[in-house]
């Protein structure tokens, strides 16, 4: 765990290989908000979390990770991998026959990581919210952390889950909304626009942080340390992080398109050379 | 007849009774409500341990996510709403963040079929069995009186995995003896026959005890099994009376197609195909009206049950 900045930064790189690799490999998959993802997820498991190997449900005195827009499954893997909670070979079998590492993240394969299935988008703030009033009911001060699509945030169920987070007090739970502002149809903005999504927040009762700088690492760590200083104060805690979908890789940044689509051979070299490290270590 | 009353009692106060129990028996149960407190029938669980009851407002799905995210630490959520909302509104939910991810969650549905009466087709839920059958890993129970649906309460808590308690709101016959074990996934015989085997389930059960008796007068000797667990399904108790009887009806408050009567048909079809009929809604949406009228109108009473035994017969004749 204890990795200074440049290494977090080399494994940033070093899980976007893994991203466009393992797309590529079963031609599916979401690489472009996986991308958009690295540092939220390097930040989180690198620094901010505190978790204990090896997994386990309970996770009794530890922080917890529900991710809600599951399928940005290939970073999540990636990181789980890199971060010692499976063994890195295991992501050459995503998205295969008899793998752990399913399309959408699971607890029915036993991977080590995964606290709930998701994939139906609008689930996982609910969940993180039992979680985080389980905790408390223990006499645990851990933290929940959440992660969610922008996009996600037209279920419904989500606005039911910020009403009970502010009315009930859930003071220990960050819920990230990944504010890529892009989603399969196109821009957020064009298929349903989200308005002012800070404002919407707010006005639902939580205290909410924004981080323009969602791909910069040493910022994202900053925001997440920042939110972690405001739990328990009464208000449960929102990160808006804005991200680029794709980012690290051009021919994939600055639109909607790589949303859920893998890269062809030559575009995997060109990412592949885009994303050149000291020391490589691809499964 | 072997079963008698002396009191009425809602399903649903046997369940309150039993999650109260729970609150002193056992520290890890915790409860949700999404509005319907007193329908419930969850006032003591609170009163004895307020600071694991979590009420959500009218948010069904938020609940149902919540009480998966609650089972951490080994904590054992209890979710209770009307059946039509446990079920059918938030069939994604409890797929993908109960079943699918083996959450140990029990849904705690009252209200369930047309006995709710009054309040008409919109709550009267009449597929939820089929739905929540259909979910791998899934148990589904539905007790008959008060005594097993406490018992099915506390049997509930005790099962590890996710649970479908169905239960509903008209007082009934309480004729189920206190003591009479509750194991899941166990019919209980209730009566022995030979001309007939009825598997019945909830409220059916009573109907059926009455039909058996008013058959009798006339000859006909019925075999009654309870079925309360539809999933897993006691398919050996059930083989075992057919093996006798050569043919069966079944008895339940729940659409035919996906309920009770289509496992008991799908098992026998498999293992010993054996003519049936069916006591249960034909594929049709309730009404307001009392849950006797209901009972009648829709064929689901003692008459029913009577009728189909007389059916079955002539057919095998």
């Amino acid at each position: 765990m204890s990795k200074n900045i440049e290494e977090l930064k080399s494994l940033s790189t070093q899980i976007r290989r893994d991203i466009v690799r393992m797309v590529h490999a079963v031609n599916s998959g979401h690489p472009g908000g996986s991308l958009g993802c690295v540092e939220y997820f390097t930040a989180l498991y690198g620094k901010v979390m505190n978790y204990n190997l090896p997994f386990t449900m309970e996770g009794k005195n530890e922080d917890l990770f529900f991710l809600s827009n599951g399928h940005i499954s290939p970073v999540f893997y990636s990181t789980l991998a890199r971060f010692d909670f499976f063994p890195v070979a295991e992501l050459a079998t995503f998205r295969k026959l008899d793998s752990r590492l399913q399309g959408h993240p699971t607890t029915h394969e036993g991977l080590p990581g995964i606290r709930v299935a998701s994939g139906s988008l609008g689930q996982g703030l609910s969940v993180a919210l039992g979680a985080a009033q389980a905790k408390k009911l223990d006499g645990d001060k851990s933290i929940v952390y959440s992660l969610h699509g922008d996009g996600e945030l037209q279920e419904g169920q989500i606005w039911e889950a910020l009403m009970y987070g502010a009315a009930k007090k859930v003071d220990n739970i960050i819920a990230t909304i990944d504010y890529n502002g892009r989603q399969i149809d196109g821009d957020t903005d064009d298929v349903l626009s989200l308005g002012d999504l800070h404002a919407k927040l707010e006005a639902f009762g939580w205290l909410v942080l924004e981080e323009k700088n969602g791909n910069d690492l040493e910022a994202v760590i900053a925001i997440l340390e920042k939110a972690k200083s405001e739990t328990g104060n009464g208000k449960p805690v929102a990160i808006l992080l804005h991200t680029e979908m794709g980012q690290g890789i051009d021919y994939m940044m600055g639109s909607h398109a790589w949303h859920g689509k893998a890269p062809n051979d030559e575009q995997l070299a060109s990412a592949l050379q885009q994303l050149q490290l000291d020391e490589i270590t691809d499964y | 007849m072997k079963y008698t009353y002396t009191e009425k009692k809602d399903t649903r106060s046997g369940f309150g009774a039993g999650l109260a129990e729970l609150a002193d028996t056992n520290p890890n149960v915790v409860a949700l409500c999404a509005d319907l407190i007193g329908s419930l029938k969850m006032e003591k669980f609170i009163e004895k341990a307020p600071e694991r009851f979590f009420q959500v407002g009218i948010a069904e799905a938020n609940m149902m996510g919540m009480a998966a995210g609650l089972t951490i630490n080994g904590k054992i959520p209890f979710a209770g709403t009307f059946a039509n909302f446990a079920t059918s509104r938030v069939y994604d939910q409890i797929r993908q963040s109960i079943a699918y991810s083996g959450k140990n969650v029990k849904i705690a549905a009252s209200h369930a079929g047309l006995t709710l009466g009054e309040d008409g087709a919109t709550h009267q839920v009449l597929e939820d069995i089929g739905m929540m059958k259909m979910l791998p890993g899934m148990t589904v129970i539905n007790p008959c009186d008060y005594n097993q649906t406490k018992a099915a309460t506390l049997a509930a808590a005790k099962h590890e995995g996710p649970v479908y308690l169905r239960f509903g709101r008209p007082v009934v016959p309480v004729f189920i003896p206190e003591d009479m074990p509750f194991e899941i996934g166990k019919g209980i015989l209730l009566q022995e026959g030979t001309d007939v085997t009825i598997v019945a389930t909830g409220h059916l059960v009573w109907e059926s005890l009455l039909a058996a008796e008013a058959l009798e007068k006339e000859g006909i000797s019925c075999e009654i099994i309870n079925i309360h667990t539809i999933k897993p399904l006691d398919e050996e108790i059930i083989l075992k009376s057919v093996e006798k009887t050569g043919k069966i009806v079944t008895a339940e408050e729940h659409n035919y197609l996906g309920g009770l009567g289509e496992s008991v048909a799908g098992m026998l079809a498999r293992r010993r195909p054996t003519p049936q009929e069916f006591v249960a809604v034909h594929d049709t949406f309730g009404e307001s009206g009392t849950p006797a009228e209901l009972m009648k109108k829709y064929k689901i009473d003692s008459d029913a049950v009577i009728e189909a035994v007389k059916t079955i017969i002539n057919k095998t004749k």
